[in-house]
C-alpha cells in the first residue's frame, strides 16, 4: 500500500466525477474460510500485479459491490485506445493512477484517477520494432504489466522488457531479451518476484526455444535465464531437482527426450502466467507445445514441452518438473495460470497448485513436491485422454485421437485451442471455487494440403475446428478443486469464453464474452445478477480496485481478437473454414455480434 | 469498431513503418536498400491509361524475389507488367505466415509470383513452371543419391527445413519419419535468420560448411545458390517412387485474389503466350524443372 494512495482517500478527491461519497461500509466477510488460506493475498485495494496476487487467484476482498448492489453498476469512464487489436490483460491501478498497455505499439498510457472522467497524465510509447508484427503468430496482443518500486514493468512485442517511472512516465531502463528476426516475440505479462521481473518468450510456431528470465527490478540487467530444453546446464536443473514422478527424471533430459539437436528449435515457451508461493520461495509457470515438428519427427517425451515447472526465483534453479503430456500431437500449450492456494484436500492441509490445462483436466498437485493430486475434465467433450494415472503422472491416452500425419482424425476435443485459453480463471476463498473461462470446442485434423512459405512448398494438415458437443462454446465453470468437480456453470452458446475471470469478497464473480457482454455473476449460485454491452467484443482480464474517492470500481478492456477473436477483423475470412489455423470454423458467425476496437470501461456505482 | 477506412489507414501506417524499419535495419546489416512502398519499377514507360500491375513478393528471399529486383519472380514480374502494358508497383511484405492475409487479402496488391497450383487461399492462375525436391551433396563425396530408400540415408546427416507452422512439414520430412529416418535429421528453420540476406540460404550453406552429408531442398532454392556455394555442390532430383510417400514435386503458379478471373486470364495468356522465354528465365536461375503432368499445362 502507498502512502500517497492514503492521502488521496480524503473527501476533496472524487472519482471521474463521483458524487459525493457516502460513507464506505467496513469490508465484511473477507476472510478466508477456515480450511482455505490465501498464499499472498492482494494487498489493499490496489491492483499492481497481472492478476492481482502474486498467487494468481484474481480475487479482490473488497466488497462494497455485492450481489444486492451489483444492479447498480454502470459505467463511469470509457475510453479508447484507437487500436483495433485484441485488447488482452489488464490495467494496474497504483496509489491514484490506473495503467493500461495496449497492443502493438503496447503504448503506456497512465489516467488520474483523482480528476473526473480520469484525464490522461501521459503516455509512454517504446516504439517497438515494427517487424515484429509479421512474425507474431496470433494477433498483436499484450496481457499486461507488474508495478514495483515504482516502476510500471511490462514486455513489448519485439521481445524488450521496459521500466517506465510510474510518475512520470520517463523510461528508466529497457533489455532486449529476444531476436525478432528469428521469431522471438514477447506477449506475457512479466511478475515481480522480490527485486527480479520474471519474463518468458513467445514464437514456439517458429521453432525458436522457450526461455524464462529474470531481470534486475533496479537496472534491468538479466540475472539469469533458463531454458525449458536442452542440456541440464541450460535448463538450470541440478542437485536440488526432485520432480515426484520416476517419467520426469533422469540427466539431460532436454536432449534425450528429442532426435538429435530438436531441441534447438524445441518450442516450450512462455507466453503465459508466472505464480509465486513466497513461503516455498518458488516461482511455478507453464510451458508451451513441442516444436518445430510433426509429432512423428519427434519421437520421444519432447521435455519440457507442455510442463508445470517450479524454480528458485534467485538462481533460476529447476526444483521440480511436472510433464502434463508428453510428446504432445494437439498443441496442446500448458502455460495456463497456476492458482496458488493452501487449502484441504483429502482430509488434511496442502499447498495446492491448480492448474485448469488447455488439455480441458483441472490439474491439482501439491506445490512442494509437483505430486499430482488429481486430474479431472472439467471440459465433458475432452477425448484426447480418458484420465490420469495418479501413481505415474501419466495421461491414459486415447490412441484412436492422436493426430498422425497424412492420417485423417475426427472428433478431436478438445481443439488446439484448448478447452481453456491463457485467459486466466479466478479463485475465491470464500466459495472454494475456481471459476474458470472454458471452451466447448472440438475439431479434426484432415490429412494434407498445399502451402507455400518463404519460397517453399510444404504440406501442412487442414485443422478445422467446429463447436463441440451440447450447443454451447462457452462456459464459466465453477470448480470445486477439493471436490474435482464442478458445482455449476453458466453456457454461453454463441462462443468460447475468451476474457480472465475476477472474484470479489462481495460474492461477485465478474468476466467478458466475445460478443461484448461484460457480466456479474452470483459467484455461489451463478445466477446472473447484471451484465452490460460493452463496444466489442471481450478477451480482456477483469479488475477491482477502491478509487481515490474511496469507492469500488471494476475495470475490464474490451476489444476482440487473440488467436480466436481474429476471426472478427476484416481482413480474414470467414468463409474459409480453415483460415486463421483453423479457428474460423468454430467462429464463424462472431462478425455478425462484434467488431474490433478496443476500449477501457471502468465501472461503478 | 473503427470505420474500415481507419483500419486502413492505421494498417497503412504501421506497414509503412514496418518498412521503414526494415529498410534501415538492411541497410545497416545487408546493405540492402530499402524504400517506402510502392515502388514503381517498370523499365519502360507503360500506356498512361493502364492501372499498374501490383504484386505483392519478400523483398529478402532469393532466387524468388528480393527488393533489388533480382529473383526470377521479379524477372517474371518485370516480363507480365510489359506484356500487359501497365508499370509495375510493389509491396514488400515477408513472405511468413499471414502473407496472403496480408497482401492480397486485404487488397494491397492483385498479384503474387509464386503459390502452389492448388493452393486454396489464392485462385491460382495455371501452372507455368514444375519443380521438385533435390538432394544436395557435395560433389567430392560422390553420394549419387537418387531415392529416399537409399540405405545411406540411415546413416548420414540429413538437413531438411523446418516450417514451424502448426503440423507443416517438408514432404521429404515426413517421408523419411515414415522410414523410420529420424534421429539423424536436423531441422533448419525456413525463416532462418531475417537480419541476413535470403535466410533460407542457410540450408544448402549447412552442406557446403559440412555441416550435414546431404540437404533435401525445394529444387528452386538449391538449383541457384548450389553453384554460388565456395565448394562444389552436386544437386540431384529425389526420386519419387512411393505410393505413400506425399508430393516431391509441385506445379508453381502465380496467385490472384479470389473471384478476379479478369487478371488471372490475362497472366495465363501471357504465361502461354511467353513460354519459351519464361523457361529460358527460369534455366538462367538454374531451377531444376520437371514436365507438367498431362492436363495441367
Amino acid at each position: 500500500m502507498h502512502a500517497r494512495f492514503k492521502c488521496v482517500l480524503a473527501a476533496a478527491c472524487s472519482l471521474f466525477a463521483a458524487a459525493a461519497s457516502a460513507p464506505v461500509p467496513a469490508q465484511s466477510g473477507a476472510a478466508a474460510t477456515d480450511d482455505i488460506r490465501m498464499v499472498a493475498p492482494l494487498p489493499g485495494a490496489e491492483w499492481q500485479l497481472p492478476n492481482g496476487d502474486l498467487a494468481n487467484t484474481r480475487y479482490s476482498t473488497l466488497a462494497q459491490i455485492t450481489t444486492a448492489n451489483v444492479g447498480e453498476l454502470k459505467p463511469v469512464n470509457i475510453m479508447h485506445t484507437g487500436i483495433s487489436n485484441g485488447h488482452e490483460g489488464s490495467p494496474l491501478v497504483v496509489g491514484d493512477t490506473m495503467y493500461v498497455v495496449t497492443p502493438y505499439p503496447n503504448n503506456l498510457i497512465a489516467i488520474d484517477l483523482r480528476k473526473p472522467y480520469g484525464p490522461l497524465k501521459w503516455v509512454y510509447e517504446p516504439h517497438p520494432d515494427p517487424r515484429s508484427v509479421g512474425i507474431a503468430c496470433c494477433d498483436l496482443v499484450n496481457r499486461g504489466a507488474s508495478y514495483a518500486d515504482g516502476k510500471i514493468i511490462y514486455n513489448t512485442l519485439d521481445a524488450h522488457t521496459v521500466a517506465v517511472d510510474a510518475e512520470t512516465g520517463k523510461p528508466i531502463w529497457k533489455t532486449r531479451l529476444g531476436d525478432v528476426d528469428v521469431g522471438e516475440t514477447i506477449t506475457m505479462a512479466p511478475l515481480v518476484v522480490k527485486d527480479k521481473v520474471i519474463v518468458g518468450n513467445s514464437g514456439g510456431e517458429l521453432g525458436v526455444r522457450g526461455w524464462v528470465a529474470a531481470l534486475a527490478v533496479a537496472d534491468g540487467h538479466e540475472i539469469w535465464r533458463a531454458y525449458n530444453t536442452g542440456p541440464d546446464a541450460d535448463t538450470k536443473i541440478g542437485a536440488d531437482f526432485k520432480p515426484f514422478y520416476a517419467k520426469d527424471r533422469g540427466k539431460d533430459l532436454g536432449v534425450t527426450s528429442w532426435p538429435a539437436d530438436q531441441w534447438k528449435l524445441g518450442g516450450s515457451t512462455v507466453w503465459g502466467w508466472i505464480s509465486y508461493d513466497p513461503e516455498l520461495d518458488l516461482i511455478y509457470y507453464g510451458t508451451g507445445n513441442p516444436g518445430v515438428w510433426n509429432p512423428d519427427l519427434r519421437p520421444g517425451d519432447n521435455k519440457w514441452s507442455c510442463a508445470i515447472i517450479a524454480r528458485d526465483p534467485d538462481d533460476g534453479s529447476m526444483r521440480w518438473a511436472y510433464q502434463i503430456s508428453a510428446h504432445d500431437a494437439w498443441d496442446y500449450d500448458e502455460i495456463m495460470e497456476n492458482v496458488l492456494v493452501d487449502m484441504d484436500f483429502g482430509g488434511k492441509p496442502r499447498k495446492l497448485l491448480i492448474h485448469p490445462g488447455r488439455t480441458g483436466f483441472v490439474f491439482v498437485l501439491d506445490r512442494a513436491t509437483g505430486e499430482l493430486l488429481s486430474a479431472e475434465k472439467f471440459q465433458p467433450s475432452t477425448n484426447w485422454a480418458d484420465g490420469y494415472d495418479l501413481q505415474t503422472g501419466k495421461a491414459r491416452e486415447n490412441a484412436d485421437k492422436r493426430t498422425r500425419y497424412g492420417v485423417v482424425t475426427r472428433g478431436i476435443c478438445p481443439s488446439s485451442t484448448g478447452a481453456k485459453e491463457v485467459v486466466p480463471s479466478a479463485f475465491s476463498p470464500r466459495t472454494g471455487l475456481l471459476y474458470i473461462p472454458a471452451h466447448n470446442t472440438c475439431m479434426d485434423y484432415e490429412g494434407i494440403e498445399s502451402n507455400y512459405i518463404a519460397g517453399t512448398p510444404y504440406l501442412g494438415a487442414s485443422v478445422k475446428m467446429f463447436p463441440g458437443p451440447g450447443g454451447y462454446q462457452g462456459e464459466l465453470v465453477a470448480w470445486d478443486p477439493a471436490a474435482a468437480q464442478p458445482v455449476w456453470g453458466v453456457k454461453e452458446e454463441k462462443f468460447p469464453v475468451y476474457s480472465g475471470v475476477l472474484a470479489t469478497a462481495g460474492d461477485l464473480v465478474f468476466y467478458g464474452t466475445m460478443d461484448g457482454w461484460f457480466k456479474a455473476l452470483d459467484a455461489r449460485s451463478g445466477k446472473l445478477l447484471w451484465r452490460f454491452k460493452t463496444g466489442s467484443g471481450i478477451v480482456g482480464n477483469p479488475i477491482t480496485f477502491n478509487g481515490p474517492d474511496g469507492k469500488q470500481y471494476v475495470a475490464v478492456y474490451s476489444g476482440i481478437g487473440g488467436w480466436m477473436g481474429a476471426v472478427a477483423f476484416p481482413s480474414v475470412s470467414a468463409d474459409d473454414p480453415y483460415a486463421a489455423l483453423g479457428v474460423v470454423g468454430a467462429m464463424k458467425d462472431i462478425k455478425q455480434y462484434t467488431a474490433a476496437g478496443g476500449a477501457l470501461y471502468v465501472f461503478g456505482r | 469498431m473503427c470505420s474500415d477506412a481507419d483500419k486502413a489507414l492505421l494498417m497503412l501506417a504501421m506497414f509503412v513503418a514496418l518498412l521503414g524499419a526494415m529498410a534501415g535495419h538492411f541497410a545497416a546489416s545487408a546493405g540492402l536498400q530499402w524504400a517506402l512502398v510502392p515502388v514503381a519499377r517498370a523499365a519502360e514507360a507503360p500506356p498512361a491509361v493502364a492501372e499498374p500491375l501490383r504484386v505483392c513478393a519478400d523483398p529478402n528471399n532469393l532466387p524468388f524475389s528480393n527488393q533489388r529486383g533480382e529473383g526470377f519472380e521479379n524477372v517474371l514480374a518485370r516480363l507480365l507488367a510489359r506484356e500487359l502494358g501497365r508499370a509495375l508497383e510493389y509491396t514488400w511484405w515477408p513472405q511468413r505466415r499471414g502473407f496472403i492475409r496480408h497482401t492480397l487479402d486485404s487488397g494491397r496488391c492483385d498479384l503474387v509470383m509464386g503459390v502452389p497450383a492448388d493452393f486454396e487461399r489464392v485462385t491460382p492462375t495455371a501452372p507455368y513452371y514444375r519443380s521438385g525436391y533435390v538432394f544436395v551433396t557435395r560433389a567430392d563425396r560422390h553420394l549419387d543419391l537418387k531415392s529416399l530408400d537409399d540405405p545411406r540415408l540411415r546413416k548420414l546427416s540429413i538437413g531438411l527445413h523446418a516450417i514451424g507452422d502448426d503440423y507443416a512439414n517438408v514432404p521429404p520430412a515426413q517421408a523419411l519419419a515414415a522410414r523410420g529416418i529420424v534421429d539423424n535429421v536436423r531441422g533448419y528453420s525456413v525463416y532462418g535468420d531475417y537480419s541476413l540476406p535470403d535466410p533460407p540460404r542457410v540450408l544448402i550453406d549447412a552442406v557446403a560448411r559440412g555441416e550435414v552429408d546431404v540437404a533435401i531442398a525445394w529444387g528452386p532454392l538449391a538449383g541457384y545458390f548450389a553453384p554460388r556455394e565456395p565448394i562444389a555442390l552436386t544437386v540431384t532430383p529425389v526420386i519419387d517412387e512411393r505410393a505413400r510417400d506425399p508430393a516431391m514435386q509441385f506445379s508453381i503458379a502465380a496467385g490472384v485474389r479470389h473471384g478476379d478471373t479478369a487478371l488471372k486470364t490475362a497472366v495465363e495468356r501471357v504465361f502461354a503466350a511467353r513460354r519459351a522465354e519464361i523457361d529460358e528465365v527460369l534455366r538462367d536461375f538454374h531451377v531444376p524443372l520437371l514436365a507438367q503432368p498431362e492436363g495441367k499445362t
